[in-house]
């Protein structure tokens, strides 16, 4: 039992069955989870370093305490504040940090592909916890988890992606994954957010309306609108926005059937979802928050062990 | 190839483990039972049906326990982890273990650190099909023992079982 990676870059390089793996270890993971004593001490030898050069408060804690959980030694990193500042490239940091004798990398950070650039330099196991609008595979994953636990499967299960498209890692991480497992995938949203060949590169369905999308949809995981990435305008207004593609419980309760709603936070209230529909008994998104943690033990317990003596 | 307990020994020691077990716990109010996976919960699902045919099955708390994340040879081979199931608490409770074979003693090392997990028992005690004596790294024993043998390290006690193989019986391989 093993993956077929060194490395966690994305769910590109995932194979159905490593999949199938990763979400089955996280299930007996949220079993210890659920203990008294929530902690095994599985990686007791074991150090990591979180290298986030980007903002983060989820994905950071809920990779600190997959860590802690597994009882890893573990050091945290931000861009800000350190010598970066100064000028030290991302290699030297990281060349830095590994002369401590450190064991796996958890990074972050805001161009694509710095991850895949580090696998290729340092003998450690690497995790991607987003890189810019690449992928963010263990969002994926969870996601997935979320999907499995919530209605049992994910063969043939219709998913709906809703919002900006083109600039989120997550909805890559979740196209990959959830196509691989053999959900059907819809992307939807204003035309000005969904990349014009998608349909082509990634056999998906398109759909610019929302009613209609989830009227089609199982699952509809719904997208943060990016502030921080709108460097055009790809649209008028927020408050167009949340017209048009805003979801709120009058929209669900007007449909002949129970979506389950998902969205990976933070949320922006009122824009992408209304709080009546975010903190409606349809949405999964707190445990989504929960299922991450297990999630990420499993990836850090299946990427660290097996391989002798590291370093 | 040698036979260790053919079915009607099985049968019996099995039988007798159950008894045993009950002797020392009547009216079992304050004891559970935990099978250790993965091959441990075939002889524990055969004792406890024993016990409960005896007492009221309801007073028989039943657990299954997965000790893979406590295991200390991560780094040499990793383990697919099997299902935990104890829905009970454990807490001030006498807790016997049940497993197939004891040999280095490493698998209820780790199965003690699991147990921990879930509580604080009482008491914790070990009841074992197969002892495989002179073999121990770790100083453990059995409170309660089915059968003890005397083997060498190049030999395999293999325990086989009707849900599973399709035959019960225990050899040395």
């Amino acid at each position: 039992m093993q993956l077929s990676v060194k490395h966690l870059l994305g769910i590109r390089d995932l194979t159905r069955q490593d999949i199938q793996l990763i979400l089955d270890t996280a299930t007996e993971f949220k079993e210890v989870l659920q203990r008294p004593i929530k902690k095994v001490p599985s990686l007791r030898d074991v150090t990591i370093v979180n290298l986030f050069y980007e903002n983060s408060t989820r994905t950071r804690i809920s990779f600190e305490l997959a860590e802690k959980r597994l009882s890893a030694d573990t050091i945290n990193f931000t861009a800000s504040g350190s010598s970066v500042s100064k000028g030290e490239t991302l290699l030297d940091t990281v060349n830095n940090i590994l002369s401590m004798k450190v064991d796996m990398v958890v990074m972050r950070h805001s161009a694509s592909g710095a991850p895949h650039f580090l696998a290729k330099h340092i003998p450690a196991a690497i995790i991607n916890a987003g890189d810019g609008i690449n992928e963010h595979p263990t969002q994926g994953l969870l996601d997935a988890f979320s999907m499995r636990e919530k209605l049992g499967k994910l063969e043939g299960l219709k998913v709906a992606i809703i919002g900006d498209i083109m600039h989120s890692r997550v909805a890559m991480s979740n196209i990959y994954l959830l196509k691989k497992m053999g959900a059907e995938i819809m992307v939807a949203g204003p035309p000005t957010l969904i990349p014009k060949y998608i349909k082509e590169a990634f056999d998906v369905r398109v759909e610019y309306n929302l009613k209609k999308a989830l009227e089609w949809c199982d699952v509809a995981n719904v997208l943060r609108i990016q502030l921080e990435r709108q460097n055009q305008v790809l649209f008028s207004s927020l408050r167009e926005y949340s017209l048009a593609y805003g979801i709120n419980k009058r929209l669900l309760d007007s449909l002949n059937k129970e979506v389950v709603i998902m969205h990976p936070g933070p949320i922006n209230r009122g824009v992408e979802l209304d709080s009546d529909a975010a903190d409606s008994k349809q949405a999964i998104i707190l445990q989504q928050v929960e299922n991450g943690v297990a999630v990420r033990m499993a990836a850090l317990y299946l990427l660290s062990g097996g391989r002798g003596t590291m370093n | 190839m040698k036979t260790v307990l053919n079915e009607q020994q099985l049968a019996i020691t099995i039988k007798r483990l159950g008894h045993q077990i009950l002797e020392n716990h009547v009216n079992l109010e304050n004891t559970v039972l935990i099978g250790i996976q993965p091959r441990g919960i075939f002889v524990s699902d055969q004792i406890v049906r024993e016990i409960r045919e005896l007492v009221p099955a309801n007073l028989v708390k039943y657990g299954k326990l997965d000790i893979t994340f406590y295991r200390d040879d991560i780094r040499n081979s990793l383990q697919s982890p099997n299902h935990t199931d104890i829905p009970f608490s454990i807490e001030n409770k006498n807790v016997v273990i049940i497993d197939d074979v004891l040999y280095t003693g490493r698998t209820i090392r780790a199965a003690l650190d699991a147990l921990m997990g879930f509580g604080r028992p009482a008491k914790v005690e070990l009841c074992i099909l197969i002892d495989r004596r002179f073999s121990r790294q770790l100083p453990i024993q059995a409170d309660y023992v089915g059968k003890s043998i005397d083997s060498i390290i190049s030999q395999k006690v293999k325990v086989f079982w009707k849900e599973r193989d399709g035959k019960e019986e225990v050899v040395l391989l």
